[in-house]
Order: C-alpha cells, then structure tokens, then sequence
C-alpha cells in the first residue's frame, strides 16, 4: 500500500514538483498515472522507490515512512519494488540471465534458487530461449521484458514503471501491457506513468492525472487526458 | 553481520570478471600503473646506486695515526691491541716507514717517484704509522677522538698525530648525505604523483560505470556489496600490473648490470647486484601497485555511493 499526505517536493533549483499531493493507492491496485511533460510523474514515482525525499508531508510504502528512511536501510525497501524505465537500464556486458539473476544475489539468495527462479521468471516474460544474449543482441520489446523480469524476480509488491511503452512499436507494447496485467493478477500492485493514450482508452484501469504539481482527476476505470 | 561464504566467492569471482567485461578501461588502468611505477623502479634502482656508491666513497674513509720516532716494537703492538678493541673499529693495519714510504713513491706516480730517490733506510724521515678502518663511516669523529684518549694515557705519548682528513670528511658526508636525502624526496614525490595518476584513470574508469552502480543501487543492493567487486578488481589490477612492472624493471636492471659490469669496474663502480634490490624494488612496487589499485577504486566509487 502506498500513501501520500500533503507531498510538496521542491528542487534545489527552485523548481516546485509536487504541491500539497494526497493519494492513496491500495494493495494489488492497478494506477496509470497520465499528465503532461514536467507535470510531476517521475517526481511521484521516484518518491516511492526513495531515490528522492519529500520537502514536506509524510509517503508510507509498505507500512515503511519513506522519508525517514535511515540510508542503512534504503536497499532493503527497495527490495520490495521492482522499477521499470523507458530505457531499460539493463547492464550492457551482462547477459539476460546475469541481468535478472543479479538482483536477486544482491539478496544473498543460494545460487540454486537464483538459476531456478530467473529461469521461471525469463519463462514467464517469453525469453528463456534468450538467456545466454547480450542487451544489444534483442529488441527493444525484449529489452523491456528482461527488466521486466528483472523487476519482478524478488516478487516485490510493487512495481513502478516508468513510460515502460515509451520507445515500443503498438503491437508491442501489447505485449508489454499483457505482461503488466498478468504480473497485477499475481498480486503486485502497479503504478504506471504512461503518455500512451491509446492503452489508457483500451485496458481501463485507475487514472490518476497529475499537472503542474497537483492531482486534478482520479478516477476508478477513467479515459487518458488531464485537461479538466 | 558477517559475509556469507557465497557472497564472498561472488564478489571474487564478480571482481575477476569485471576486468574482461572493462576489458579496454582494464587496460588503461593497467597501462597507467605499468608506467609510472616503471619509472618509479628506476629511479629507486638509481637512488639505490647512488646510495651504494656513497657508502662505498664512505668507506674508504680511514683514520691514520702516525707515531713518534723510535716506538719500541712492544709498545707499537700494544698500541695495535687497544685500538683494535675500540668498538668502532674494524680493523688496524701497522704501516712500517719503509712501506709508508713505498706508499708515498707509488702516489707520487711514474714521473716523480725518483723525487725520494736517497731517502731509504736510515735517512727514512717517515715515521711508522697505522690505518685504522672503522664500521661506520659517519663514527670515525669519535673513533679518531678515542685514539687521542689513549696516547694521552700513556705516559710516553707514543702517537704525534692522528689524521682522517678533518673537515675534508664531514663535507663529504654532508654531500652524501643531500644525495641520499634528494633519491628519496624523488622517489617520495614520484610515488605520491604515481597514486594521482593511476587513481585518476581508475575514477575515469569508475565514472563510465556509474550508471551500473545507480541500477545496482535501484534493485536493493547495499553500500558494501557494490563496493566489493570494485574493491577486488582494483586489488587485482594493481597486483596484476605491478608484478608486471617488477618483472620488467628488474629484467631491464640486470642486463644492465651484465652488460657495463666491464666498463664501471674499470672506474672502480660497482652497480648494487639484482639479489640486493630485486627484493626491496619488487615489494615496494607491488605494495604500493595493490595499494593504489584499491585506494583508486574504493575513494572513487564512494562518489556514487551517496543517496
């Protein structure tokens, strides 16, 4: 479960993100979270997986108060939220089955159970036949299902993803909005920041629409579009 | 809370990896240390030298005490004893006047030696004398003052002077010493130079990955488990390129060593052997190597660490 009370988040440079922002969203919800370019959407997603801090009011991410958070104790929140961007962000030199197993040696997890595990995940996301490329050698379809895989191999409970359609083709971004649902239907709780109006429109979920730092619509199974 | 035995086998084997996936970065890193600890080797091989030359003019630094005329041959060997037990002594040699004279027509050289032609024998105006060698150069203040101690104890004052080039020596001491003093301000000031340039490429190295680190971060890991691997791989490049290094100063040093053993020992040079430095240079090239290979990568990624 996330929870903002009244987020206000300024940079040092004077911009203001997010102005007095209060949302809940619950266990095994589904959220789009729409609105223009520099409207507030990266500032609210990075607010969850704590790679920034609120200026004011409280975020709770799983019963843990964000902005509190010792340094110490950062990576093992983060543990619990898979994060997925537009750009992949996979390791250049480490092949797909590297990339996804690495997330979950950073846990410390017996080595038996990482190759299980990855191998599962991989299956599930369509690429086990893949696991010995390189980042470079797929597309970026497949790109995009290795971090998938990535973020969803320590089955956190949420996932935060980032425009994860943003530099696909239509047919596969289907493909990738599938993976997204069946992930959903498994327990995870998803927000989605997203300018694709056309998946918005087709596979109805949550929408929360954010401008200039402030929430102007929030509706349960709503349409793209943030004009009020 | 302690390592987990796979963690650690995972960070070995992550470190050791990393240097083939960072293949050409690898490569600068290495390249940079194998230069300027090469140079660092052979100025220390230098300074070594230099040392060694100073402490061989040193020693050839001796006392010479000359006697009054007519020393019985008792007294002379008593003499001989007591100075001999002088605990900075080394050795006392007794140079009768015929051979001091003989000494003296042999410096004269070639053209004057018949300068003393008429002085043999009796007409012999030397008197007899000893060389006194001491162990440490830099005592042989002391050692002359001793001796002067034991010719005023004796009743019959048998010594007249006691020489060792007063002055002449403690200027040369102090020239050997600047020496030595200025081989390792070099060799300080070029280790301190070698660590700049060898962790500036180690953090140019670390900043095109820094990218990695941020996803590393993203996914939950901690501090120390992403320091680890960098930490190894640093340790292993500067082991691996400092052995390297060793073997080529050394290597290059001893065919130096073999091929002007001919013309130095013609101006009485003797070059400090392979087996007296190899050790010394080999240690200090691959401590320092190992250590600024860790110091580079561990003040590096600490950058990226933050938030």
């Amino acid at each position: 479960m996330i929870e903002m009370q009244d987020i206000w988040k300024t940079y040092i440079d004077g911009t203001h993100a997010l102005k007095g922002v209060s949302v809940r969203i619950d266990r095994n919800e589904f959220v789009y979270l729409v609105g223009p370019s520099g409207a507030g959407k990266s500032t609210f997603m990075k607010l969850i997986y704590r790679e920034e801090v609120p200026t004011k009011g409280q975020i709770s991410v799983n019963g843990f108060n964000i902005g509190k958070l010792k340094p110490r104790k950062i990576p093992f929140v983060r543990r619990n939220i898979g994060v997925i961007f537009q750009d992949f962000r996979l390791l250049p030199k480490l092949t797909v089955f590297e990339n996804v197993a690495f997330a979950m040696e950073v846990i410390e997890a017996p080595t038996r159970i990482i190759k299980k595990r990855t191998m599962e995940v991989l299956d599930l996301v369509g690429l086990k036949h893949k696991h010995a490329s390189l980042p470079a050698q797929l597309s970026g379809g497949e790109q995009q299902r290795v971090s998938i895989a990535r973020a969803i191999v320590n089955n956190p409970s949420v996932i935060v993803a980032d425009e994860p359609t943003g530099n696909l083709d239509p047919e596969t971004s289907l493909g990738i909005m599938n993976l997204l649902e069946e992930i959903n239907f498994r327990g995870a709780t998803i927000v989605m920041a997203t300018h694709n109006k056309d998946i918005v429109n087709s596979i109805r979920k949550r929408v929360i629409a954010i401008e200039d730092g402030n929430i102007v619509r929030d509706e349960a199974r709503g349409e793209y579009g943030y004009e009020a | 809370m302690a390592m987990k035995l796979r963690t650690i086998l995972r960070h070995l084997r992550e470190g050791a990896k990393n240097i083939i996936r960072n293949g050409w970065m690898s490569f600068a890193s290495m390249s940079s240390i194998f230069i300027s600890l090469f140079i660092l080797g052979m100025f220390l091989l230098l300074a070594l030298n230099v040392n060694h030359m100073a402490a061989q003019i040193e020693s050839q630094v001796q006392i010479r005490v000359f006697l009054q005329l007519n020393v019985e041959q008792e007294k002379i060997t008593e003499l001989q004893n007591k100075i001999g037990n002088l605990t900075e002594v080394r050795s006392v040699t007794f140079v009768s006047k015929a051979e001091g004279l003989e000494l003296l027509r042999k410096n004269l050289g070639e053209e004057n030696k018949d300068l003393l032609d008429g002085y043999e024998k009796e007409k012999n105006p030397l008197p007899d004398s000893f060389t006194v060698e001491v162990y440490d150069p830099q005592s042989i203040d002391d050692a002359a003052k001793q001796i002067e101690a034991i010719n005023t104890a004796d009743e019959l004052i048998p010594i007249a002077k006691v020489k060792y080039g007063q002055g002449t020596v403690e200027t040369l001491f102090k020239i050997t010493n600047a020496v030595r003093y200025i081989g390792i301000v070099i060799v300080i000031g070029l280790s301190v130079t070698a660590m700049f340039l060898i962790s500036n490429t180690i953090k140019m190295t670390i900043i095109a990955r820094r990218r990695e680190i941020g996803i590393m971060k993203l996914v939950g890991a901690t501090n120390s488990f992403i320091r680890w691997p960098f930490f190894i791989e640093g340790a292993l490049i500067g082991i691996i390129s400092s052995a390297l290094t060793t073997a080529a100063v050394l290597a290059g040093y001893s065919q130096l060593v073999k091929f002007t053993q001919m013309e130095l020992s013609l101006m009485m040079i003797k070059l400090v052997t392979i087996q007296e430095s190899g050790l010394m240079t080999g240690t200090l090239l691959i401590v320092l190597g190992t250590l600024i290979g860790i110091w580079g990568s561990t003040i590096s990624i600490r950058k990226y660490l933050k938030v």
